[in-house]
């Protein structure tokens, strides 16, 4: 809802959903909602039974990851290490960074406001380990503080639930009557090791409560941005015609891109122009390319279509769909590859063109000739191998079959003669027919069969003619005659 | 029997009456059919095409795609990948045209145009011509309802369909397709009339004389020549 920008008030109880095995289940709840009762994994017909003016929105959980997957990249702003955790949860290693905010009190606090100002409500603690984090941010204090030394104790108040374990060993120690970590603490370890020393790390109290210690290392591993490719060259005057500028772009970005072992698919040049505005094309290629001299004949057509307003002075290239291409040697004799220059043909028709005009038919399994030919990418890999029709199939077809008017010898046989395109075609031979039955679980109701014979007039013109339907057949009038296709 | 080997001996020379080059050498073919619905020149173009598995590329103008339909996957074979390219106007056909055939990987370029377009002049079928002799990438220009004004092509047919040969095993039915080629026009072969029969299976074309041009011949008809390329 808050992405469509129709987020509800805060006193209306909403939820978000999830399908589970029978059926959705809340994913996730707003502050209103969980005050009427309604917690996180129940099922939504048991919630609308509680809670009957209750709305229910579907959660978006790749949508969610993604943005928590920048919002890493975002709060880099504290600290240099940052990494995802979990579902709902950042980790940032502020060893070394909190004296620049003011210490780690402040620091928090700066943070909330930040997160708060993108619209995000958070919980934050400061603490040694991950675990002891994770544990303080969900059931301790607000915005609390660890120190090196504090961390037992403070550990010891908070809920079972705070070690990261699985709902069953959770179930497990609450039957046990361990209620806090500080219960499992005073446990003895020998009995705690004899119990659990075949589980796994999320189901095993012993070497999660080490990691919230401290005593077993749990490095943060941070990610890395992707590096942007980008050139640019500032003017002295403002121009009205980019090309003199493009050779020159091109290379640099290759150079770069050369430079990290990359190869791009996209190409944005932007200008950006006096009065203030900014104008940008796009160009794609069909296959990862850092050739400058490929990617500058890609815009050779396209160029016009900027507009350059009252002039611009200042004109950046960006890289996009950036990947790894290695440097490969295609054959002995130094040549390139054809396939190289295969893609290449493709790529400057496609951007000249358009994509949609370029496309490779293939043969798909089905026996209505005009479903039997589907249309891919050019340069697209076939993932099934191409199937041979065992009928006689025409060389051409009509993308709609048009209707002809025709003279019957018998009701049930091919015409004698028939009218197409305000010409008379005199049947003289003929074969057929060949009965196709419409695809029952893709027609609407009623689609009628098809009878398709492949007839010769006197000329010797080779034909492919059906009859929709049957007489009688109760799916509409008589039946109707198309030519669909001609023969070689 | 007056009949066409377009074979090329050991010496790479064409042998039969046209001895002047090597006649399989690729350039820029044209063809006119008869009519626009007839799909004999398109017949004969693809029993023409190398017998090798590299890519087509087709460029087609909307004109011909809506009058003459497109080329049809089940009936042409996947021997060859069909790289289609459907545009609206001649010019683009022309340039796309040029574009692959600086693309040696192409078994062949393939072009349908519709009508005289003033672009489709003499001038921009030499520039065909010569990049498709540099590239040597076969380039045939199929040009429905179109006269036959000037142009640089190498060899210029005629195709129209013929009634069928007999089928073997149903005399109602019609049988292997075959077709009226005139090549009126050309560089290196003398121009003549014959009848083409073509055999899909063993993917052969054989060309008998046109009975215009004398009777066929007297024997009982098995001496037919190959057209190999």
């Amino acid at each position: 809802m808050e992405r469509n920008g129709t987020a509800p008030p805060d006193d209306v109880p909403v939820v978000l959903a999830r399908d589970g095995q029978h059926g959705p289940v809340v994913h996730a709840t707003n502050r209103a909602a969980r005050i009427l009762g309604v917690n996180a994994g129940a099922r939504i017909v048991d919630t609308k039974a509680i809670c009957p003016e209750l709305q229910i929105e579907y959660a978006d959980i790749g949508g969610d990851r993604r943005a928590l997957d920048n919002l890493v990249l975002w709060a880099r702003r504290w600290c240099p290490w940052s990494v995802r955790d979990g579902d709902d949860g950042l980790i940032l290693d502020t060893t070394g960074s909190d004296h620049l905010m003011g210490g780690e009190a402040a620091m928090l606090r700066e943070m909330e406001t930040q997160l708060s100002l993108l619209g995000l409500t958070s919980r934050l603690a400061v603490a040694p380990t991950w675990g002891a984090a994770w544990a303080l941010a969900r059931f301790g204090p607000v915005r609390s503080v660890c120190g090196l030394d504090e961390t037992p104790w403070k550990l010891g108040a908070l809920p079972v639930a705070g070690l990261r374990l699985n709902e069953e060993t959770l179930l497990l120690l609450r039957r046990l009557g361990l209620k806090t970590i500080g219960a499992v603490m005073d446990v003895p370890r020998l009995s705690l090791t004899r119990r659990f020393v075949k589980a796994a790390l999320h189901a095993n109290p012993l070497m999660r409560l080490d990691q919230a210690l401290g005593k077993t290392p749990e490095p943060v591993a941070s990610i890395d941005a992707p590096p942007r490719i980008h050139v640019q060259t500032k003017l002295p005057e403002p121009i009205q015609d980019p090309t003199s500028h493009l050779p020159e772009l091109c290379e640099d970005l290759c150079e770069q891109l050369s430079h990290t072992g990359q190869g791009c698919r996209q190409l944005h040049l932007t200008v950006y122009k006096t009065d203030g505005e900014v104008s940008s094309i796009t160009v794609a290629t069909s296959a990862t390319t850092r050739d400058p001299n490929h990617l500058h004949a890609l815009f050779r057509d396209k160029v016009e279509k900027i507009n350059p307003g009252f002039g611009f002075d200042l004109i950046t290239l960006t890289a996009g769909g950036v990947e790894p291409l290695q440097l490969v040697q295609n054959s002995l004799d130094g040549g390139s590859d054809d396939d190289l220059h295969l893609a290449r043909l493709v790529d400057r028709l496609s951007a000249r063109f358009g994509a949609k005009t370029v496309t490779r038919p293939v043969l798909n399994q089905s026996h209505i000739p005009e479903r039997a030919e589907g249309q891919i990418a050019a340069l697209a890999v076939m993932d099934r191998p191409q199937i041979a029709t065992p009928k006689e199939r025409p060389i051409r077809l009509f993308d709609h079959p048009e209707e002809v008017r025709v003279l019957y010898a018998v009701p049930e046989g091919p015409p004698a003669q028939f009218i197409w395109r305000r010409q008379t075609y005199k049947v003289a031979r003929y074969t057929g027919p060949e009965r196709i039955a419409p695809e029952w679980w893709k027609d609407r109701a009623g689609a009628r069969l098809r009878d398709y014979f492949k007839v010769e007039d006197a000329q010797g013109r080779r034909i492919w003619l059906y009859r929709e339907g049957l007489f009688e057949d109760g799916r509409g009038g008589d039946p109707r005659w198309f030519v669909h296709g001609c023969f070689a | 029997m007056r009949s066409l080997r377009l074979q090329k001996n050991p010496n790479g020379q064409a042998d039969g009456r046209a001895h002047q080059t090597d006649v399989a050498a690729p350039t820029l073919s044209e063809v006119f059919p008869d009519t626009a619905q007839d799909a004999a020149a398109v017949g004969y173009m693809l029993s023409r095409l190398p017998k090798t598995d590299a890519p087509i590329l087709w460029v087609q103008d909307r004109l011909s795609r809506r009058e003459s339909g497109k080329p049809y996957l089940a009936g042409i074979g996947t021997q060859h990948p069909i790289i289609m390219v459907d545009l609206s106007r001649a010019t683009d056909v022309l340039w796309a045209m040029e574009d692959g055939l600086r693309c040696r990987a192409l078994a062949a370029v393939i072009g349908e145009v519709w009508g005289d377009p003033p672009v489709l002049d003499f001038t921009a079928t030499k520039r065909l011509t010569m990049r498709s002799e540099a590239a040597s990438v076969p380039c045939w220009l199929i040009r429905r309802a179109a006269a036959t004004n000037l142009s640089a092509a190498r060899n210029r047919w005629r195709a129209s369909s013929r009634p069928s040969a007999p089928n073997p095993h149903d005399a109602q039915a019609p049988g292997l397709p075959r077709w009226s080629l005139d090549l009126f026009r050309s560089r290196h072969l003398k121009p003549g009339s014959w009848v083409a029969e073509y055999d899909r299976a063993s993917d052969r074309l054989y060309y008998d004389a046109a009975p215009q041009h004398g009777t066929l011949d007297g024997g009982d008809g098995t001496q037919r020549d190959r057209a190999a390329g």
